[in-house]
């Protein structure tokens, strides 16, 4: 019986916690649900993974409105894949966020955030499963608007401008998505997604079907930080509270490329995209650029959180480059980078919310010595730095091999080279710190300083050794990846 | 197909270069808003002229009635409106507790005070 | 057994890192760590040398690419010289480390026995993307080891070490992996190469230079940078890591990847792989000419390492079985005689603190057994006998003329010249010059002095007995 509605479950079980929160304002009551309703996630995420192994594509009639009328909720091998990566991470950033919130914010918003965090998560559960496209933008509005409060709590004032800005760029791409899904509407008559594909075929030549397609690039493009649309995204990381940014690096941008990955491959097409429309060239240019500019500008940041918030910029173009190779190789690639970016920088930007209780501060400068005061702490972020590099043995080297692999198929030598040439300035970065932490002495009265709490460091740590243990038994996230692929491509997986 | 037969995409488009125009060009955080509103209300008119047909009317099964309007572009618009209201309220709340942070509403002087007080760490 | 290789260091790594707080104990566990993988390795010598190849999987790492070891004679040689190495030097350690109060210790231990736990990774791994993963995991783990002192010196080299090494790995090295699985579907290390004929001849030049140039521990100008740069470490770091388990991890993989990636019988006598001697023939020259002129000792034998290292790849570019053989061979002696050159190198200056070649007039006759085991080792390197020097180059020098690289065996001649040059006047200045004052100084302490006559001792005992060596380089060449 139960088992039969949990696509809905998926995202209902979040979204009804978050009012109940708002209700009882309680710190601590409103933690305890927050985990429960992660780890519930969590479950259903995966016995939901299972069954699209079993079955194929399950499809859920919202309020037994049957599609193409009613909402649709579609999980298929790609969606499940995205579904169990968010609440993973939910279900890790949620128990370490007590002490963090704790840290950072006065008493009486803890249980704000709590709520938000809910509703963000009940947002991008959301806009994973479903397979209506209007329904997709109420939950990016749902995932977008709880985001931006959740920047906006930050403690620093400049949080409030990211906030804003973010906010104000947020909204221009939400927006832009639905003029895209309008012209979609007008040229089909149908929102839901799978319906839409079919119709789609037979107008696909007509310009308000290009105009729609440029006006989601851009407005999902937005969301997900493509290059050159990343500008609100460094702010949005460096000044959110610690778990807020672990949680949103792991899984907000991914559920972006989600959405673009299922409007390219499976809404528009290859032969559109790709074929008609020189999308290719686009995605990986754009892509490269993000690349090597990101990285670069990641070298010369100060701050340890912008480092690693421009590197996500950079590390999103991989994905995007993976996207626009558009081969087996490249997709498999892309799409288990998602996964394995999101535990990477999941794992160092809750390592960094420790830094941040204890030091006060991730700018560079005051992190010296950290090595002696925070052992673990800085073990982790560099461990976690190899991944972002691609050292073997890491999660990130699996994703390279992959695009390295799928660049190679096409012949795009010099796109390979550059993969690879771009590891490096991600080693530049990364050596920043080790030097810091390393090699500098403690300032004096750091001395005193002890590793983060275990509630923090645990979660952190589970995630770092994610990365190295999805780097050496890669086949849970592979074999996903290679489904989803596969289904993207349209050939048997 | 003539211009006054497409006049409320016309529209539509001039609403939405002017939203935009106001967001990229205004330093008032205020005023950023309410293009962003104008820009967003330019999207509910693309959504519902289509759904309308001269001379349908509502969608209640008639013996009278043979041709209707689309039902469907409302109950999107009024979700959409809702969460426009959402953005809205939220921007402002924002810009609220920017004012009691910074002093000002003006990016410009914003910024400014960013930077002096960078440049003194 | 096999596993055990690996994991007997890890787990003394963690051991030591547990005895922290109590030196005598965690010196103790490194030489039981030491010894029982000799013991360990020593157990699998038997089987192999009987021609078994005992293998074991690991995890699925990518599909159709597993993390998996094999043992084959090369390995195994490889193995065993490092193993044995491991506890000389651990010896040589605790003399040295004691003796010049280093800080750090435990980490020193640490980094070193996970070191070695690579470097048997490395020799024992089955195919090309296991070998990448343990060679990627040596750099990181010795990047500690190279910064030990931490000051700025220190972290230069470090930075040197860490980008030279990681950059070419990266750049030329995983192109290459990634091609060869493009192209090969396979990563395995067969006998007789995965290439096939689906690649043209070409193609296999310019991969033969994306992997000798990729693999950077083997020190190919012109990216042999690092290596001298590493000489910031510690002197038993650059004895063991830098003249056996680092730099040999180099030359074995480039060994490893001639004959079991393209196959020795497959790339003889291509147009398109001819440069590589030359390269080779060339890294040689010049290093043993900027070795003639430092003045500094760890970095004349730095470059002195270069060269001989290029004798390895020089060897086996000559693609004939002889000459394999050779690079086999010359991977053991080199070893040998190399770590009893820097164990004399790190005994000098803990007795004298003294690091110019031009200071050591008359010192031989303060620490006649030091430079006595310096004597054997530069006399091996030259290629005198009786010195196990002197066996590798014979074969390498056989397989030259039988395949008539006359060139080749000129530029062997040439660079035993200039490694008199550069060896001999330290011997001379040594033994035969006076002391320029009165140092008041002896012998290094006794454990460094045990550790570096055991392997000259080593050097000679080659020569004479070179049977398991022999017999495992020729199973390698196939003859």
């Amino acid at each position: 019986m139960i088992a039969d509605h949990l696509p809905a479950l998926q995202v209902v079980v979040p979204l009804l916690a978050a009012p109940l929160m708002m209700l009882v304002r309680r710190g601590t009551f409103a933690w305890l649900v927050a985990v429960a309703v992660s780890w519930t996630t969590l479950a259903i995420a995966f016995a939901l993974a299972v069954k699209v192994r079993e079955v194929g594509v399950i499809s859920y009639a919202m309020g037994n409105w049957p599609p193409p009328w009613g909402i649709e909720y579609r999980v298929d091998a790609l969606n499940s894949f995205v579904l169990v990566l968010v609440s993973l991470v939910a279900s890790v950033v949620a128990p370490y966020a007590r002490t963090s919130v704790a840290a950072e914010l006065p008493r009486d918003q803890h249980y704000l955030v709590f709520t938000m965090f809910s509703l963000c998560l009940a947002g991008l559960l959301g806009i994973t499963i479903t397979g209506d496209a209007f329904n997709l933008f109420v939950f990016l509005e749902i995932s977008s608007l709880s985001t931006y409060v959740l920047i906006a709590l930050g403690r620093n004032r400049r949080a409030l401008l990211a906030a804003y800005q973010y906010l104000v760029l947020g909204t221009i791409g939400a927006t832009f998505y639905i003029i895209g899904v309008g012209l979609l509407y007008l040229m089909t008559g149908t929102l839901n997604l799978a319906d839409m594909a079919q119709r789609l075929r037979d107008v696909h030549e007509m310009r308000p079907v290009l105009a729609a397609l440029a006006f989601i690039t851009a407005g999902v493009g937005l969301k997900l930080a493509l290059f050159p649309l990343h500008f609100w995204l460094p702010n949005a990381y460096a000044y959110a509270p610690s778990a807020i940014t672990s949680f949103l690096a792991a899984s907000a941008t991914k559920v972006s490329v989600y959405v673009l990955l299922r409007y390219y491959f499976l809404i528009f097409g290859v032969p559109l995209v790709f074929g008609r429309l020189p999308m290719a060239e686009v995605l990986i240019g754009l892509s490269v650029l993000a690349v090597v500019s990101a990285s670069l500008v990641a070298v010369f940041q100060r701050d340890l959180k912008r480092m690693f918030a421009y590197s996500s910029v950079a590390q999103i173009g991989y994905i995007t480059m993976g996207m626009g190779l558009a081969n087996k190789a490249g997709m498999t690639g892309a799409v288990v980078h998602l996964f394995n970016h999101g535990i990477t920088k999941g794992a160092i930007f809750l390592l960094l919310g420790g830094v941040a209780l204890r030091v006060g501060s991730t700018s560079l400068e005051r992190v010296a010595g950290l090595a002696k005061t925070m052992p673990l702490t800085s073990f982790g972020i560099v461990l976690g730095g190899m991944s972002l590099i691609g050292v073997p043995g890491t999660a990130g080297f699996i994703s390279k091999w992959y695009l390295v692999l799928g660049a190679i198929e096409h012949g795009y030598w010099g796109l390979a080279v550059l993969l690879v040439v771009s590891s490096l300035i991600a080693v530049a970065y990364v050596w920043r710190f080790v030097e810091v932490a390393y090699f500098r002495e403690p300032e004096p009265g750091a001395a005193r300083l002890a590793e983060a709490p275990g509630s923090m460091l645990i979660p952190a740590w589970i995630m770092v050794a994610a990365c190295v243990y999805f780097g050496l038994d890669t086949s849970l996230p592979l074999d996903g990846a290679r489904a989803a692929a596969a289904l993207l491509l349209g050939g048997a997986p | 197909m003539s211009f006054p037969g497409h006049y409320t995409y016309w529209v539509t488009i001039f609403l939405m270069i002017a939203g935009l125009y106001i967001v990229i060009a205004r330093g008032n955080l205020v005023k950023k808003l309410i293009g962003l509103g104008i820009f967003q209300t330019s999207v509910y008119l693309l959504y519902i002229a289509p759904g309308k047909l001269i001379g349908g009317t509502a969608p209640i099964l008639a013996a009278s009635f043979h041709t209707y309007s689309n039902p469907l572009p409302h109950v999107l618009i009024l979700t959409a409106i809702v969460v426009g209201v959402a953005t809205l309220a939220l921007g402002l709340a924002i810009v609220v507790r920017i004012r009691e942070a910074y002093d000002t509403i003006e990016e410009d002087e914003i910024l400014e005070k960013d930077r002096a007080e960078e440049a003194e760490e | 057994m096999l596993l055990a290789a690996l994991f007997i260091p890890a787990l003394g790594a963690l051991a030591i890192a547990a005895c922290d707080r109590w030196p005598d104990l965690r010196e103790t566990v490194t030489l039981v760590t030491a010894g029982s993988l000799l013991y360990c390795v020593l157990s699998l010598l038997g089987p192999v040398l009987g021609g078994a190849q005992p293998q074991v999987m690991l995890v699925q790492m990518l599909p159709g690419i597993a993390l998996s070891l094999r043992i084959e004679p090369l390995g195994m040689l490889f193995a065993l010289v490092a193993s044995t190495l491991w506890i000389v030097n651990s010896i040589y350690s605790i003399g040295y480390m004691r003796a010049n109060r280093e800080p750090h210790q435990t980490r020193f231990y640490v980094c070193f026995a996970l070191a070695l736990a690579c470097t048997m990774g490395i020799a024992f791994s089955a195919n090309l993307l296991t070998l990448y993963l343990f060679y990627e995991a040596l750099t990181l783990i010795t990047y500690p080891l190279v910064t030990h002192h931490g000051d700025d010196e220190a972290r230069r080299g470090g930075r040197l070490y860490l980008g030279y090494l990681l950059a070419t790995s990266i750049v030329f090295l995983l192109p290459a992996i990634v091609i060869t699985w493009a192209v090969a579907g396979t990563l395995e290390f067969k006998a007789g190469g995965i290439l096939g004929g689906g690649v043209s001849n070409a193609a296999i030049g310019g991969l033969l230079a994306l992997y000798m140039f990729g693999i950077g521990k083997a020190a190919l100008m012109p990216f042999h940078r690092w290596l001298p740069a590493a000489m910031v470490a510690p002197t038993p770091v650059s004895a063991l890591l830098h003249a056996v388990a680092v730099v040999k991890a180099g030359v074995f993989s480039v060994v490893k990847v001639v004959v079991y990636v393209f196959g020795v019988e497959r790339i003889a006598g291509l147009a398109s792989v001819e440069w590589l001697p030359f390269v080779a023939g060339f890294t040689i020259i010049a290093a043993s000419i900027v070795a003639l002129r430092s003045d500094n000792l760890k970095r004349r034998l730095a470059y002195s390492t270069v060269s001989q290292l290029s004798y390895i790849v020089l060897s086996v570019s000559l693609l004939a079985p002889l000459s394999v053989v050779g690079a086999a061979l010359h991977i053991a002696a080199h070893a040998v005689s190399k770590i009893t050159l820097f164990f004399a190198a790190g005994a000098i200056y803990t007795a004298s603190h003294k690091t110019e070649v031009s200071q050591l007039d008359g010192i031989g006759r303060r620490m006649p057994w030091t430079l006595g085991a310096f004597a054997v080792g530069a006399l091996s390197l030259i290629g005198v006998p009786p010195a196990v020097g002197f066996v590798s180059k014979w074969f390498i020098f056989q397989g030259a003329a039988a395949t008539g690289h006359y060139l080749v065996m000129a530029v062997l001649g040439v660079s035993a010249l200039l490694n008199a040059a550069y060896f001999l006047p330290i011997l001379y200045a040594a033994f035969f010059k006076a002391p320029a004052q009165g140092a008041d100084h002896g012998e290094a302490p006794l454990t460094m002095v045990i550790a570096l006559c055991a392997t000259a001792s080593l050097t000679v005992g080659l020569f004479f007995y070179p049977q398991i060596p022999l017999a495992l380089a020729r199973q390698l060449a196939g003859f």
